[in-house]
C-alpha cells in the first residue's frame, strides 16, 4: 500500500470525564474510500472533526500528508488546506452568493486570482448540477441543492482528502439522491474520501473498507461485501440488523 | 387591427353608453370609498367595548392637550421680538428667545464675529457623514472623505492658518463640540469594542482575562465619574509639565466608556452565530483574521445593529455630561444663555430647542438603522 493520507495512531479524546475515542488507530490510503458507521454516541463524527482539528485530540497522532497536527497554528491551517468537508447541516455562508461562497476561500487561503478561482468555481457547479444558482444566496435554495454547494466548496479548494459527516442526514428524503449521486461521481474519480454516513446502500456502491464503531472505539473494520453479509462481531450484527431491519 | 374595428362603437346609442359608463364607475368607487372608511372606522376604533372605551378616551385627550399645546407654541408665541417683554404680554412660548440667543446656544463661546467658521465646518462635517452612510461609498473612498474632512474642519475650528485667528479648542462649544465629541467616541469606540468583544471570547486566557476587566471595570462606574477621572485625576498621575487637553480627555473618556458597552452588544452577536458557521470557516483553513473578517463580523454585526445603534444613541445624548468638568456642549449652552436676567424666565424654550436638535439627530441615527437593516438583510431572507 502507498503511504497513508491520513493515520490515526491509538488517539484518545476525552470531554471532561467522559472519554469519547478510546485508542483509535486507522489508516486511510490515496484514492480510498471509507465509510465509518456506527450506533449515535459512537464518536464516529469526532474521528473525522478530530482529523482537520476542529476537535483537539489529548492523546495519540494524527498525521495527514505525513504532517503530523499539533497546537502549532501554521500547521493546522496548512493541513485544512488541504482537507475538504462537508457538514451535516451545510454551514455555507448566508450572507454571501453561492459563487462568492465557492471562491473566498481559495482567493484569500490559495491566494489563487479571482478570475480563475470564479472559473474554477463554475466548473465545480457545473459538476454538482446547479451553475445557474451561481448569483443566488444560500437561503435561497433547497437542502439538497445547499448540500452540493457545500460539496463544490470544499472541492474547489482542490483538496486530497474529502471528510463528509453525514452529509444526508438533514436533508429531506427526496434530496438525499442527488448528493449522493454527485457523492458517488466523486468516488468514481479517485478522490480519497471518509465519510460518516447512515446511507449502507451508498457504502456498498463505493466504499473499499466499512469502518464499525461503538462507544468510542473501532469494533470491525471489513470490505463491504464481508461487513454486510457476515459481520463478524455481535455489536455490527445487531446495528446492521436495526439499520437493515425494516 | 380587423379585431379592433369590430370592436369599436358602431351606434349612437352605444357611443353613449361607452361615455356613461365611467362616471357611473365613478359613482361607485365614491360610494365605495366612503363605505371603506366607515368600515375601517369599525373595525379600528369601534370593533370591541374596551376598543369603543380606548377610543373614545383617546379622543378626550387630544381634545384636551392638542389646542392649548397649539395655542402655546404657535397662536399666542412670540417669534422675532428682541423685547422679553414682548413675550411676557403674549403670553406664549418665546421663540424669540431661540432667535436671540441662537448663536451663543449653537457655538458656545466661540468669537462672534468667527461664527462662519464652525457653522461651515458643522455643515463638512455633517456632509461627510451624510455621505458615509451611502453604500456607495464604502470602499477607499469613504477614507479620502475623511481624509478631506477632517483637517478641513480642524483647520476651520482651529484656525492659525491662511489669515484665520487662533480659536483655542477651550472655546469651542454649542453643536459642533456636542458632534465631535459624539461621532469621534463612537467612531473610535467601535473598533476597540469589537477587538474587546472578540477578546473576551478569545482562547488566550490573558487577552480574555484583560478584555472581561476592563469591559467590566468601564461598565460598572457611571460616565460621570469616568469623566471626572479623566480631567482631575489623570493629570495627577502625568509628570511636571506635561498636560493633555481637556477636550482630548472628555473625549477618550466618552470613547473608553461606550466601548465597552458596544463591546458587550457586538459580543451579542458573536455568540448569536451558529457554531457551524465558525467552523465551515475553520474546514477552508482560513486564517483567524480572515475567518473573523469575512465570515463571522458581517454576519454577527448585522446581527445586532439595534442594540448597537441604540448605543451610539445613548453616547450622543451622554456627551451633554461633559458640562460637569466644563465643557460648553449643547446643552450646557442652552443653559448658560439663560443666565441671562432678562431671560431667565425661558427655560422651557431653551430647553426645547436644545431637545428638538438632539431628536433630530438620534431620529435619524434610528431611521438610517432599519434602512440599513433592509438593506443589509435583503439577500437573507429564507
Amino acid at each position: 500500500m502507498s503511504e497513508p493520507i491520513i493515520l490515526l495512531d491509538k488517539v484518545n479524546k476525552w470531554y471532561g470525564a467522559f472519554h469519547v475515542l478510546k485508542d483509535v488507530s486507522m489508516s486511510v490510503g490515496k484514492g480510498e474510500k471509507v465509510v465509518v458507521c456506527g450506533p449515535s454516541g459512537s464518536g464516529k463524527s469526532t474521528v473525522i472533526r478530530c482529523i482537520n482539528r476542529l476537535e483537539e485530540h489529548q492523546k495519540g497522532r494524527i498525521l495527514v500528508n505525513g504532517v503530523e497536527l499539533t497546537g502549532d497554528v501554521k500547521q493546522i491551517e496548512r493541513i485544512r488546506k488541504d482537507v475538504g468537508m462537508v457538514f451535516q447541516s451545510f454551514n455555507l455562508f448566508p450572507h454571501l452568493t453561492v459563487l462568492e461562497n465557492l471562491t473566498l476561500a481559495p482567493n484569500w487561503v490559495r491566494n489563487t486570482p479571482m478570475k480563475e478561482a470564479t472559473e474554477t468555481a463554475m466548473h465545480y457547479l457545473e459538476r454538482v448540477r446547479i451553475p445557474e444558482q451561481a448569483n443566488k444566496y444560500p437561503g435561497q435554495l433547497s437542502g439538497g441543492q445547499q448540500q452540493r454547494v457545500a460539496i463544490a466548496r470544499a472541492l474547489c479548494m482542490k483538496p486530497e482528502v474529502m471528510l463528509f459527516d453525514e452529509p444526508t442526514s438533514a436533508l429531506d428524503p427526496e434530496m438525499i439522491k442527488e448528493v449522493l449521486d454527485v457523492m458517488v461521481g466523486l468516488a468514481h474519480e479517485g478522490m480519497t474520501m471518509v465519510c460518516v454516513t447512515h446511507e449502507m446502500g451508498f457504502a456498498r456502491t463505493v466504499a473499499d473498507r466499512m469502518v464499525f464503531m461503538a462507544e468510542g472505539q473501532i469494533v470491525e473494520t471489513a470490505p463491504p461485501a464481508e461487513f454486510f453479509a457476515a459481520p463478524k462481531t455481535e455489536r455490527a450484527r445487531q446495528f446492521l440488523g436495526q439499520i437493515l431491519g425494516h | 387591427m380587423s379585431d379592433n374595428a369590430s370592436h369599436a362603437p358602431k351606434t349612437a346609442s352605444e357611443i353613449a353608453s361607452h361615455v356613461e359608463e365611467p362616471s357611473q364607475a365613478e359613482l361607485h368607487t365614491h360610494r365605495r370609498n366612503a363605505f371603506a372608511a366607515l368600515g375601517w372606522a369599525r373595525e379600528n376604533l369601534f370593533s370591541s367595548i374596551p376598543n369603543t372605551i380606548l377610543t373614545i378616551l383617546s379622543v378626550t385627550l387630544l381634545v384636551w392637550a392638542v389646542p392649548p399645546l397649539l395655542d402655546w407654541m404657535l397662536l399666542k408665541a412670540t417669534f422675532l421680538s428682541e423685547d422679553p417683554a414682548a413675550c411676557r404680554e403674549a403670553g406664549g412660548a418665546c421663540w424669540s428667545f431661540v432667535t436671540v440667543k441662537h448663536r451663543f446656544i449653537l457655538f458656545g463661546l466661540y468669537p462672534y464675529d468667527e461664527h462662519w467658521r464652525p457653522l461651515l465646518a458643522m455643515g463638512l462635517f455633517i456632509a461627510a457623514l451624510a455621505v458615509s452612510c451611502d453604500s456607495r461609498f464604502w470602499n477607499k473612498r469613504i477614507l479620502y472623505v475623511w481624509a478631506l474632512a477632517l483637517p478641513l474642519c480642524g483647520l476651520l475650528m482651529w484656525g492659525g492658518w491662511f489669515g484665520l485667528t487662533f480659536v483655542p479648542n477651550d472655546k469651542w462649544g454649542g453643536l459642533p463640540l456636542t458632534l465631535i465629541l459624539a461621532t469621534l467616541g463612537i467612531v473610535l469606540a467601535f473598533p476597540l469594542s469589537v477587538l474587546l468583544a472578540l477578546g473576551r471570547r478569545s482562547d488566550m486566557p490573558a487577552i480574555r482575562a484583560i478584555c472581561v476587566g476592563y469591559i467590566e471595570t468601564v461598565r460598572g462606574v457611571p460616565l460621570v465619574s469616568v469623566l471626572f477621572m479623566a480631567s482631575i485625576m489623570f493629570p495627577l498621575f502625568l509628570p511636571e509639565g506635561v498636560t493633555i487637553d481637556k477636550l482630548l480627555r472628555a473625549q477618550l473618556g466618552i470613547m473608553l466608556f461606550t466601548a465597552a458597552y458596544l463591546a458587550e452588544a457586538v459580543r451579542g452577536g458573536l455568540q448569536a452565530l451558529p457554531k457551524g458557521q465558525y467552523e465551515a470557516a475553520d474546514a477552508l483553513g482560513l486564517s483567524y483574521w480572515q475567518k473573523t473578517r469575512l465570515i463571522i463580523l458581517p454576519q454577527a454585526l448585522r446581527l445586532v445593529i439595534p442594540p448597537i445603534v441604540n448605543q451610539f444613541i445613548s453616547c450622543f445624548k451622554d456627551t451633554s455630561l461633559v458640562i460637569i468638568i466644563g465643557l460648553y456642549d449643547l446643552l450646557t449652552t442652552a443653559k448658560t444663555a439663560l443666565a441671562d436676567p432678562s431671560w431667565r424666565a425661558f427655560y422651557v424654550e431653551s430647553y426645547v430647542f436644545a431637545a428638538l436638535i438632539y431628536f433630530l439627530f438620534c431620529f435619524f441615527m434610528s431611521r438610517y438603522s432599519q434602512y440599513l437593516e433592509r438593506r443589509l438583510n435583503a439577500g437573507l431572507k429564507r
